[in-house]
């Protein structure tokens, strides 16, 4: 398995990935860093987040890549998402709530692989209200506009992608979400539409998903996850305030 | 190799709310019945875990595997018709249940005005209102004809609601149980109509208010007021559905078999009736032959129109000529809206899919329509139906759609959006119709259904008009922000806007301009039943359901009086 072979430890994770660690520290997001990615048993950290809330956020112990075949392009995923749903005073961003796990263990499946649409051909380009028209997959459809968002970096910047400052990776987004990146198969207005939606769907999703880290997302957004019922609360004139719960923690 | 079964009296092609309705009551009176179901079985024990966002919402748990079978789709015929590869615009249901499973539970009767339309129009506004281009007609049954239908089928599925509104049919008796709660974003609508002058009341919802036991003796619990009602099965069958009322009510009998893995690709025609259906077991892929002495279709809008088609049954509709009746007359519905940014938050999260409260002073005929150009209206509602995260990222105008301004506006206006929006009746027009495809075939070889489909000038009218009243109820409302929907353009198959599709196979009193009569029996083969919204003769200001439940429980009294007398009904 890709995500075993290269068994990267949070440290040089946090390296990697660009971000100041100090900006990490503090708040309730390391925990659900931690928990993350270095619950293994090598390194002994027990996270104040990695309490029942999070078994359910990761598989067993450790995390890995099931899609992803190089680090690199997981970084630029991990950077990507990081600019499109950003930590900041409010809680973690994409990366703090394992945004790019989500997504990688999406594309390994029938998400990535389109299985449940209808991918016969002839393939013609149609117009935009007909829809999706392409035969490539999204798994297809992240690996190309990852590797164009590299070149971007190079042939704009000089540099890799995951080094670039926060305004240079939104210049080349922005690029893609205006359609000003050739991809081949797919306008690139469609992968920044569908990266952005996978964003905020690893944002928001159950954990038992991988994303949405100690639930995170919901708990920034009050939202009280999967509650039994609000038959008690639904008259109730003032917001009410609950501590989410996953769908994952009653099994 | 095909297998030819032993004979059964009633078949239905599919297993929701219309074949679940007609095979208990066939079934009840006697009636062997066998309902297949392309789909698997399911039921409330299936929903313990349902509580998910990604997998019911976003991706689709419940809907149908566009994988094996999909429709293609133009705006005009100018165009080419292309494959809807991705679930988008309207959701198709698969499994027992059908899409009153992962309904939202919001009934209606559609108005009196709208199954006399032709009629009540040309009498107002003289007979050129709308341009011949718009094929509206009768649907040559009456509000009144089919109200004891609309009476047994809230009876059965135990409405809960409130007998206030002043522009809809006379009821012959109360909501079998009383109104969901008033919460305090309905209130917040009740009183900014109340002040404008319009007549708000609670939505009719299929969400029950109480626990409730219907006339079969099945058992329907009281809501809990979840969040999770549309595209989610409902954990404490609270949300009434086929498979726990009618479904086990015609099990009860012991004169009903649901066959699952059962996809019907052919009715089988000969002479002036059809001798039943032919079908593949989705697992093996074994070809069935299913004899019957009536054959029901109680699938989908798309389904039941794609397989009168594929079976030579009627005549298809031209619009070049505009003969025929089959595939004539698809309507959709228009939705206008606008949306209020609260300072205060609200319990957003909370609700039910028919938790609502609705004014219909500009639905139907209710309002003036002379120096109008449009007919009909929209009936506009403020609902709770419960906000959840991945889908619901609201932001007012003007904020970026990523980075940390998106974040910061999607977070905090989660919890201080309120909704005001209007269901649009939709008028039927001669270019919007069902046909076959040449090109696209489903994974049996059978070829798709083909849409041809975009909103007209009556379409934009409406949309126009409906949005100026929704947006002054939400600034009465006191929003700091107020956005509407912007002006509408051509049809898009791509974003969710609803899952009422209609038309394709509808009713009427002349065999020229309708492919069945008012008991849903095809004019061209009278032991042949098709039965859903694809009979409504153009689209109404509501959900369909509950005219939809009418006319099952009409067909099914229609199935069950040819059994016995034989010939045609009408």
């Amino acid at each position: 398995m890709a995500g075993k072979d290269k068994n990267f430890s949070r440290r040089d994770f946090l390296k990697t990935s660009g971000i100041a660690t100090g900006a990490l520290i503090g708040g309730g997001i390391i925990g659900g860093l931690i928990g993350a990615n270095t619950n293994s048993k090598d390194t002994g950290t027990t996270a104040p987040g990695n309490s029942d809330e999070t078994k359910g956020s990761s598989s067993g112990s450790v995390r890995g890549l099931t899609f992803f075949k190089s680090m690199a392009e997981f970084e630029i995923l991990s950077q990507a998402t990081e600019r499109i749903f950003p930590e900041d005073d409010l809680g973690p961003g994409a990366i703090g709530l394992g945004v790019p796990y989500f997504i990688d263990g999406q594309l390994a499946g029938s998400y990535g692989e389109n299985s449940k649409e209808y991918m016969q051909g002839p393939f013609f380009e149609g117009e935009p209200t007909q829809g999706y028209q392409s035969r490539l997959k999204r798994n297809e459809m992240f690996q190309q506009g990852i590797q164009l968002m590299q070149q971007e970096a190079q042939s704009r910047f000089d540099a890799k992608f995951v080094d670039l400052e926060g305004e240079q990776m939104d210049e080349i987004l922005t690029a893609f979400q205006d359609n000003e990146i050739a991809m081949r198969g797919v306008e690139s207005q469609f992968f920044f539409r569908l990266l952005r939606q996978a964003t905020l769907e690893g944002a928001y999703a159950d954990p038992i998903y991988g994303g949405n880290i100690n639930m995170d997302g919901w708990r920034m957004k009050g939202f009280p996850g999967h509650q039994m019922a609000y038959i008690d609360e639904i008259e109730s004139e003032d917001f009410v305030e609950m501590d989410p719960k996953s769908i994952g923690m009653e099994h | 190799m095909v297998t030819t079964l032993d004979s059964v009296d009633v078949v239905t092609v599919g297993v929701g709310w219309t074949g679940g309705i007609i095979a208990a009551e066939c079934a009840k009176e006697g009636l062997k019945v066998v309902g297949l179901e392309r789909g698997r079985e399911r039921g409330t024990e299936d929903f313990t875990m349902v509580h998910d966002e990604y997998r019911y919402a976003v991706r689709y748990e419940l809907m149908q595997d566009l994988s094996k079978e999909t429709i293609t789709f133009r705006n005009n015929r100018k165009q080419r018709a292309l494959p809807m590869r991705q679930l988008g615009s309207f959701l198709l249901g698969e499994g027992l249940g059908g899409a009153g499973t992962h309904w939202n539970g919001q009934t209606w009767r559609f108005l009196p005005y709208d199954f006399e339309i032709k009629t009540m129009t040309d009498k107002k506004y003289g007979a050129n209102k709308l341009s011949a281009d718009y094929t509206i007609q009768d649907w040559g049954i009456t509000y009144d004809e089919l109200e004891p239908y609309f009476d047994r089928f809230e009876k059965t599925v135990g409405i809960s609601g409130e007998d206030k509104n002043p522009f809809w049919g006379k009821r012959s008796s109360d909501f079998p149980t009383p109104p969901m709660k008033k919460t305090a974003m309905l209130q917040r609508f009740e009183t900014a109509t109340s002040n404008l002058g319009y007549t708000p009341f609670m939505m009719p919802s299929a969400n029950l208010s109480e626990a409730y036991e219907n006339p079969d003796g099945q058992k329907i619990n009281a809501c809990q007021y979840c969040g999770f009602c549309e595209r989610f099965g409902c954990e404490y069958g609270a949300k009434t559905s086929p498979e726990i009322t009618v479904v086990p009510a015609a099990k009860e009998t012991g004169n009903y078999e649901v066959r699952f893995n059962a996809n019907v690709v052919e009715v089988i025609k000969e002479g002036d009736k059809v001798t039943g259906v032919r079908y593949y077991d989705t697992v093996t892929f074994e070809e069935f032959i299913q004899p019957a002495n009536a054959v029901v279709l109680t699938s989908y809008v798309m389904n039941n129109a794609k397989l009168l088609m594929v079976s030579n049954i009627g005549q298809q509709y031209d619009p070049e000529t505009g003969q025929g009746t089959l595939g004539k007359n698809y309507a959709y519905q228009i939705l206008p809206g606008a949306s209020g940014f609260f300072d205060e938050q609200s319990n957003t999260f909370m609700g039910a899919g028919a938790l609502g409260m609705t004014i219909d002073d500009f639905n139907g005929d209710a309002f003036d329509h002379g120096d109008l150009d449009f007919i009909h209206g929209a009936s506009i509602s403020s609902t709770q139906t419960g906000s959840r995260p991945i889908l619901s990222n609201p932001t007012p105008p003007g904020t970026p759609s990523w980075g940390a301004d998106f974040k910061r506006a999607s977070i905090e206006n989660f919890t201080r959006i309120q909704g005001v929006g209007g269901q649009g009746a939709s008028m039927p027009h001669k270019e919007n119709f069902l046909t076959l495809d040449g090109t696209y075939k489903d994974i049996y070889g059978v070829p798709l259904l083909q849409l041809n489909y975009n909103f007209t000038d009556q379409d934009r009218a409406l949309h126009s008009y409906i949005t100026e009243k929704a947006e002054a109820i939400v600034k009465e409302m006191g929003a700091k922000t107020v956005a509407a929907g912007g002006e509408l353009t051509d049809y898009d198959i791509v974003p969710y806007q609803t899952t009422h599709n209609t038309g394709g196979t509808i009713m009427g009193a002349d065999p020229a301009t309708s492919v069945v009569n008012n008991f849903l029996q095809h004019w061209d083969a009278e032991n042949l039943f098709v039965v859903g919204a694809g009979n409504f003769a153009h689209n109404g200001g509501y959900n369909p359901t509950g005219t939809v439940g009418a006319l099952a429980y009409r067909c099914a009294e229609g199935v069950i009086r040819y059994s016995r007398e034989g010939g045609s009904l009408a």
